[in-house]
Parts: C-alpha cells; structure tokens; sequence
C-alpha cells in the first residue's frame, strides 16, 4: 500500500501533512539550498498571489490582462509612499495594506471601464498599454514634484512590523533563529492561503458562475440576466485587489521599489505562469507561478554543470538561463497544450474524449 | 384576456438596411404567440430588439405597464421577458445544472462577501437555487444530465437546456427563437408538448418557426413579417388565408 | 527649422517602420487570429544578421561602394529572416492549431524570449554601431525640414514594399488563397487551397517585411540591440490594432499616424502641457491614442464592425 492510497479519503491527515511540510520546508531549503532559496520561494509565493489574482481576470472571466502589473505596481508605490523616509511617512502595515488594496482596486475599475466594449485582443492591447502608461509614470513623476523617485525608485521601505514584532530582522521565537526571510515566509503563506480561500469560494458561487458564463458567451451572458459590465468590473477590481496585496508586500518585503521591476514582461511572467499551469484550476495556477518563478532561478546552475560535462564553462549560466527558459516555456506548451493541471472542465473533456 | 407586452412602431436599421419598419403587435397574457415570415424577414432581429441585444432606433416596447425600451438585456430580463437563441447559446464548459443556475442570477442576490463569509442567507440561496436548476432539468427532460457539460449534450438536450436556463428567470413572456430546428418528429412533438403544459402554467410564450404546422397548430396568434414590415397579424385562420402573406410565402407553405 | 515640418518627416519614417513591421502582425492574424509575439524578434535578427554582414564585408573588402555593402546585407537578411519565419510558425504554432487560444500566445512568448537570447549570446549585451558613413549623407529642405538620403530611401522603399503587398494580396493566386484562408480556412481547404502552405506563405512574407524593417530602422537610428525588437514589436502590434487588425490598409493607416502621432507628441508634450511632462512621456503617445480610438471605436480605425449575430 502506498503513501497516496493510506491518505485517500483522509482530508484531514492530507491537510495536516500538508501544513506541517509547508511550516518545516523553509528550514529543509536553507539547510539543503542555502539562504538566497529562501527568498526565492518567499517570491513564489508572492507570485502565486499575483497568478490567483490575474487568474480572476483572465481564468474566469476570460478578460485578456496583459497589464496586470500595473497593480502591482500601484500596491507596492503605495507601501513605498506610506512607510519610507521619502515622505517621512510610518504607517502601520493594518493600515498600508487596506489602502494599497483599495488603491489597487479602484485603479482596477478606473482602467477597466474603458475596457468594457472591447474583446480579446483589443481588450489585451489596450490592458497592455494602460500597463505601459502607469509605468512610465512611476518613472518619471520625479518632477516637477518628486512623488515616485523617478527612476532610482523608493529606498529604505520599512519591513513589516507587527505589534513590535519586526519581520526586517532577525528573531528569536521559540527557541529557533529565524532570519526575515524566513519570517516572511510565513507571513506570506498566510496571506496565499486567504487568497486561496478567497479563490475556493469565489469559484462555486452566483458571482464565480457569472465570471465563468460571460467568458463563456458574453452575450448570453447578458440575455440569461447578467449585468456584464458590472460583473466584468467586478473581476477587475477582485484581480487587482491581490495584485495590489501582493504589491505591498513585496514593497515591504524587499525593503526598495523602482519601475523596472514593474515592466511588461513581468505581465506577460504572470501570465504565462496561469496558462502553463491550467488556467481557472487553482491548483494549476498554483504550480504553475512555482515553476515559473524557480526555473529561471534553477537554470543559473547551468555553470556547475557545464563544469562537470565539459571541464569548463563555455556560457555564462546568468546568459543562458532565460535562453533556456524560454525553450522550457515552449516545449511544456507544445507538450500540454491545456497546461499542466487543467480546470476541471477541461479533465472531464478530455476524461470523454479518450472514453 | 390582457395585453403583457405591446410593441409599438418597433424600427431598427443597420446603416442603410431597414431591418424593422414600424412594427407594432400586442402579446395577451397565457397566449403563444407566433411571430412567421420568410428568411430575413426580420424576425430574429425582432427579437433582439425586444430583449435589449440591439437597440432600436424609434418606437415603444411595454411589459406589463413596464418599458422595456432601450434598456439593457440584464434589466429586460430581470423585468420578466427572458429568451432562447436561434443558434443555441449555452455556456459550453458549464454544466447544465450550472447554465441553469446562471439564468437564475437575477432572482439570487448573493455577492462577493457572501460568498466568502458563506453566510447562512447564501447557503441557503445556493442550495434552494441548485435543487431549483435541477427541477427545471427534469422538467424540460434533461434531468438525468445534471452534471455534464452542456456542450457534450446532444443538439435537442441543448435546445431543451437553453429553455430550462430562461425559465430559470420565472418570466411572465418567454421567446423562443426557431426551438424546432433540427429537431426530429419525435422530439418536436416533446416540444410541443412542454410548450402546451408551461402555457398551462399560466406563461406566456413567442414563437419564431419556420415548421409551419407546428405554429399553425400550437399559436393561438400570428404576427406575419416580411421584409422588416408588418403584413399580418391574428388568428392562425385569419393568417392563413390572408392575400399577403399568400404572395410573401409564394402561395407555397401557408396555403398546405 | 520648422518644428512642426521636422517631426512630421521623423514621424513619417518612424510610421513607415512601425508600417512595415504591423502588415506582419496584421497578416498573421488576418489568418490565423494570432499576435504573433515574436514578429518584433524578428524584425531585431534582420537588423542583426544585416549589421553582421555589413561589418563583415566591410572588413574584407573595404573598397566596395557603400552602398552595395549595405544591399548586400539587406539580402542576406531578408531570406534568413524568412526562414525564422517559417520556423517560428513549423516550432511554435502550427502544432498548437487547434488548442486553447492563449496555448499559442505562450509559446509565442517563449519564442521571443529565445531569440532574444540566441541574438545576446551572438551579438552581446552592447549597441551595435550601423556604420551610418556607408550610406549617401546629403540633406535636403524640404518645407522647412530637413531630411537626409536615408530617410527619403526609407519612405520610397515603403511605398514600393506596400504596393507590392497591395498586389500580391489582391491580384495574385497566393493573394486569393491568402484571402480565402482568412475567410474560412476549412472551406478554403475543401477547395483546394493547401492552407498549410498558405499560412507559411503569409508568416515568410511578414518576416520578410520585418528584415526590411530591422535594416531600415538600424540605418536611420545608427544602432541595433538585442533587446530593440521588443518596444518595436510593441508599438507595431498597437499600430495594426489601431488601423484594425486583420487590414492591411489598416495596419499601414496606423504605423503612419503612431509614427507620426509620437514624433509630434515628443515635439510639443513641453508646450502642451505648459512644461510639467517632458519628452520622456514620449511613448505615452502611442498608448494613449490606442486607448482613445479603441474605446470611441472598438474594432480599430479601418476595422469592420462586426456585428455579433444573435
């Protein structure tokens, strides 16, 4: 009998391995990986939030968002602006965070509305394009009044401190050391299991049914009672409300903002990360923004094993690596084509296809 | 009997194309109400105009002392008038039960937080809404195929969801745009039979058909259109051997 | 010097660029309703490959005019960006023909990404210099601006390349299987149309267009970058968007009046808004008219409206 057979039917024991792995698998990658693995699986799940929020948008309601990172942006600019010497602003992260959300989500349905008559590659054009604007405003609204640094960005964002209790260091808690990314991790688990939940039950109800019907048949949609445009704005400003989460926290957790790191790449990262783990399936979503996030990351080892084949290194592993990742990126498309864990429609689909 | 929906000087073009031309009819309440005319008539259009998927350029649209106007279809809906497609317009990758529940949005009122809190007003909504969905998939005949998706349904299970989805809505009017089509003889008859029993019930129904004998003989009116205009309206008897409706069908079908 | 005369003509061979490079997104997706994410790539190896061969054979053979050096490496560019074409099309999309729509945008992402990479690990992370002195240096006036050789061969050799185009479409058998396949690829099969061929026809052709386009745009700005193809491939995919994708005289309306609209943007933003923005908003342009024609009309200038049928 093995492990997957014992846990069948078991939910509870399933998701109580599942936590304990989850609560020990930052020691077991700083003990085996070293250090810098930890702040990569701390981005993984920032970019999972990223990817669950996006996959709102495009999962469900089938809108093409290639701008999501605008929100993003949005969010972290807004922790950047509330908790930095650049204003001589400290506000307490219960409340940087509400507002970056609501921020988010207002600049959601802002650049929505304009959105609403167009479909597909329009829609996608235009999303792109708002991206680019708010971009290129973050990087140059340093004058005639200096609000984003222009281009240097926004230094010495403080750290997330929760009554005292600072995440930017080092801390004792329970006889352990745990340094701040560590700390983080947790915090951002957190925050990836509410937007899960958020996720989970959003997916099985009247609004996740709407979602899914106007990406469906837009005009039935509208004739079967459905205000469309509200209900598209609707996903909008639910999908930039996790960017802008996830904008904060990043703010907050790297300690600097600045625009590159707000580029259209970075949209269509997102993106990809939905469409090649499946998109609507959560799960897919899931797995998809952790192989998305850390085969780039993988790929610099390249160099130790041009070492060991050939004796020396041919190519810089930091030249290679996005070569190679976009070879992955085609290959894993070209061989599931619906992505790797495909929503359940898409299973029961091929489930008759093959009966 | 009572007038439910009044049609006055319905127009509508697309750039220089009349599609509609001062339409005018009215619709009795429990009445199946037939609206005939050869290809491009101008019938489908009709009934986008009426549901808010066109807007139409000049006239008057009341349902039951409502004015459905120029407004948008989700509100047309939501007023009592809900309807099916010509070309079947299901949400494919959607179960029946669910395409089912989406027709019934406007009479749920569950949003996003009640949705995360599952507060108890929203299990109870979801739960009364599925068992709601499900009576309507057993009563249009479809009830064993709850869960599959609607597009591995076969063409007459699909027409019969997309019935089951505007009934959803509990309209006072509902249009049905061709439902026969494509059906054989033994699932019209099924058809006729469900449009017999809901009229029974006491909703009102439109009808486009192009089987002739299937509304002659289940339409209590006939609104005839040919080329955007109205050219007849009344009983099936008074339609029938009307001179003009003759000339628009050739003398051919009406006449048999 | 006139301001406005100047940016018009800089606007005018900036759009011929965008032009050239928006018929092949265009084209592509007239056909198989895809954005064909790697187009600007392309266009980013014409310029590359051309740029080798000029360096090239200036160095062996120093003597040979100007001119010829730089045709010569126009035609080694044009078929070798035909061929990435046609490979970009048998690799990335063609087994993903039938799968969900976005399947394709993603490889097509990879594809972009990949060949970004081939041209840094080639060519390195530095501007590639065009040696501009090749070239016919004269400057002429006309209405108050000036414009050199270069750019009045990139304005002739544009009209030529679009009436070419024009014609082939609309007057020859390929144009005719092209428009058929556009129309409806499984009727066009059934009359014998071998649409395969067909759609590896119209990915060369739009590689080709982006060879043109890489050389042009490398000899008017005097440089080439492995990363230049991305911004390009960009603002030439809004360009179609903007004339209405899947339209030709669309595709080439919008790269004209992008080009244009960003030169005059980029001349007058300071006086525009009494100071406060400055040339560095210059790209907000192309975006911002994007988003204004789109929204007041939601399939593009020149798009047809498509009325959803009911």
């Amino acid at each position: 009998m093995n492990v997957l057979e014992i846990l069948r039917g078991k939910a509870w024991l399933t998701a109580g391995l599942l936590l304990v792995g989850l609560i020990l698998l930052p020691f077991l990658v700083e003990a085996s990986l070293g250090k810098s693995w930890l702040r990569i699986i701390d981005f993984a799940l920032l970019y999972i939030m990223l990817a669950l929020g996006l996959n709102i948008v495009v999962g469900y309601a089938g809108l093409l968002d290639l701008g999501y990172v605008a929100f993003y942006a949005v969010g972290a600019y807004c922790w950047a602006l509330l908790a930095s010497p650049h204003f001589g602003l400290n506000l307490p992260f219960w409340v940087i965070l509400p507002v970056g959300a609501a921020v988010a989500a207002l600049f959601g349905v802002l650049l929505g509305t304009p959105t609403l008559r167009l479909r597909g590659d329009y829609l996608a054009i235009v999303t792109l394009g708002f991206g680019e604007i708010i971009r290129i405003f973050i990087n140059n609204l340093n004058a005639p009044v200096n609000i984003t640094n222009g281009p240097q960005g926004i230094t010495s964002i403080e750290p997330i401190s929760i009554g005292g209790f600072s995440l930017g260091k080092t801390q004792e808690v329970l006889g352990l050391t745990l340094s701040s990314p560590h700390l983080y991790y947790y915090l951002f688990l957190l925050c990836v299991a509410l937007v899960v939940f958020v996720c989970m039950r959003l997916e099985n109800s009247r609004i996740g049914r709407a979602w899914v019907a106007i990406r469906e048949d837009e005009m039935a949609a509208a004739a079967a009672g459905i205000n469309t445009r509200n209900i598209k704005l609707l996903a909008f400003a639910m999908g930039a409300t996790f960017g802008g989460l996830s904008g904060g926290l990043f703010a907050s957790f790297q300690g600097f903002v600045s625009p590159e790191s707000f580029n259209l790449m970075e949209s269509i990262m997102i993106l990809s990360m939905i469409v090649l783990g499946g998109m609507g399936n959560i799960v897919g979503v899931i797995v998809g923004a952790i192989l998305v996030t850390v085969i780039p990351e993988a790929l610099r080892y390249t160099g130790d094993l041009q070492q060991a084949v050939f004796g020396k290194v041919f190519v810089d592993p930091a030249d290679l690596r996005m070569l190679l990742f976009g070879m992955a990126l085609v290959l894993m498309m070209l061989l599931r084509p619906s992505g790797l864990l495909p929503s359940k429609q898409r299973r029961q689909e091929l489930a008759e296809d093959a009966a | 009997m009572s007038d439910l929906l009044q049609v006055t000087t319905v127009s509508k073009h697309f750039g220089g194309i009349k599609a509609l031309t001062d339409v005018s009819f009215t619709v009795r309440k429990g009445e199946i109400f037939g609206v005939i005319g050869p290809n491009g008539a101008g019938k489908t259009t009709l009934f986008n105009a009426l549901t808010g998927l066109y807007q139409p350029d000049t006239g008057a649209i009341d349902l039951a002392g409502v004015s459905l106007y120029r407004r948008k279809p989700h509100e047309i809906l939501k007023a009592g008038f809900a309807r099916t497609f010509q070309n079947i317009r299901l949400f494919h990758n959607m179960t029946a039960q669910e395409n089912v529940m989406v027709g019934r949005h406007t009479r749920t009122t569950s949003g996003v937080l009640a949705a995360l809190l599952h507060t108890q007003h929203n299990r109870r909504e979801e739960r009364d809404c599925a068992a709601f969905a499900q009576q309507l998939l057993d009563r249009v005949g479809i009830g064993q195929h709850t869960h599959t998706l609607a597009k591995n349904l076969s063409y007459g299970d699909q027409r019969r969801l997309e019935i089951a989805r505007a009934l959803a809505s509990e309209p006072k009017l509902l249009a049905l745009d061709e439902p026969a089509a494509g059906m054989n003889p033994n699932e019209k008859n099924a058809l006729r039979d469900l449009m017999v029993s809901l009229r029974e019930e006491g909703l009102t129904l439109m009808l486009i058909e192009h089987d002739v004998k299937l509304v002659m003989g289940i339409c209590d009116r006939l609104v005839v259109l040919d080329y955007g205009e109205k050219i007849a309206e009344g009983t099936p008897d008074i339609v029938r051997h009307d001179p003009k409706v003759i000339a628009a069908y050739l003398g051919g079908e009406v006449a048999a | 010097m006139d301001i406005f005369a100047q940016q018009l003509v800089n606007g005018l061979v900036l759009g011929s660029v965008y032009a050239l490079v928006a018929l092949g997104y265009t084209l592509v997706y007239g056909i198989l309703e895809l954005i064909n994410f790697a187009h600007g790539e392309t266009t980013m190896m014409g310029s590359m490959i051309a740029l080798a061969v000029i360096g090239a054979l200036f160095g062996v053979a120093p003597d040979l005019p100007g001119i010829l050096i730089v045709l010569a490496g126009l035609l080694v560019a044009i078929p070798a960006c035909m061929l990435l074409g046609y490979s970009i099309e048998r690799v990335a999309y063609r087994p993903l023909r039938h799968a969900p729509r976005l399947a394709p945008l993603i490889t097509a992402i990879g594809m972009s990404i990949v060949l970004q990479n081939v041209a840094m690990l080639i060519w390195g992370k530095q501007y590639i210099a065009f040696p501009t002195t090749l070239l016919p240096q004269g400057r002429h006036d006309v209405f108050g601006a000036s414009i050199t050789d270069v750019q009045i061969a990139i304005l002739v050799l544009t009209v030529t390349i679009m009436a070419g185009l024009v014609t082939l479409v609309n007057r020859t058998r390929l144009g005719r299987a092209m428009r058929a396949t556009a129309q409806a690829p499984a009727v066009a099969q059934l009359m014998g149309v071998n649409v395969n061929r067909v759609i590896s026809a119209t990915f060369v052709i739009g590689a080709a267009l982006a060879a043109i386009a890489g050389v042009m745009v490398s000899a008017n700005y005097g440089q080439a970058h492995y990363y230049m193809g991305f911004l390009l491939g960009l603002k030439a995919f809004s360009a179609a968007v903007l004339g209405g994708i899947g339209n030709l005289a669309g595709a080439m309306l919008g790269g004209l009046l992008l080009g244009v609209i960003e030169a005059l943007g980029a001349g007058y933003i300071g006086d525009l808004t009494g100071g406060f923005l400055g040339s560095n908003y210059q790209d907000i342009f192309a975006f911002l008219v994007l988003i204004l024609v789109l929204t007041l009309k939601p399939s593009g200038l020149l798009g047809s409206r498509s009325v959803e049928r009911a």
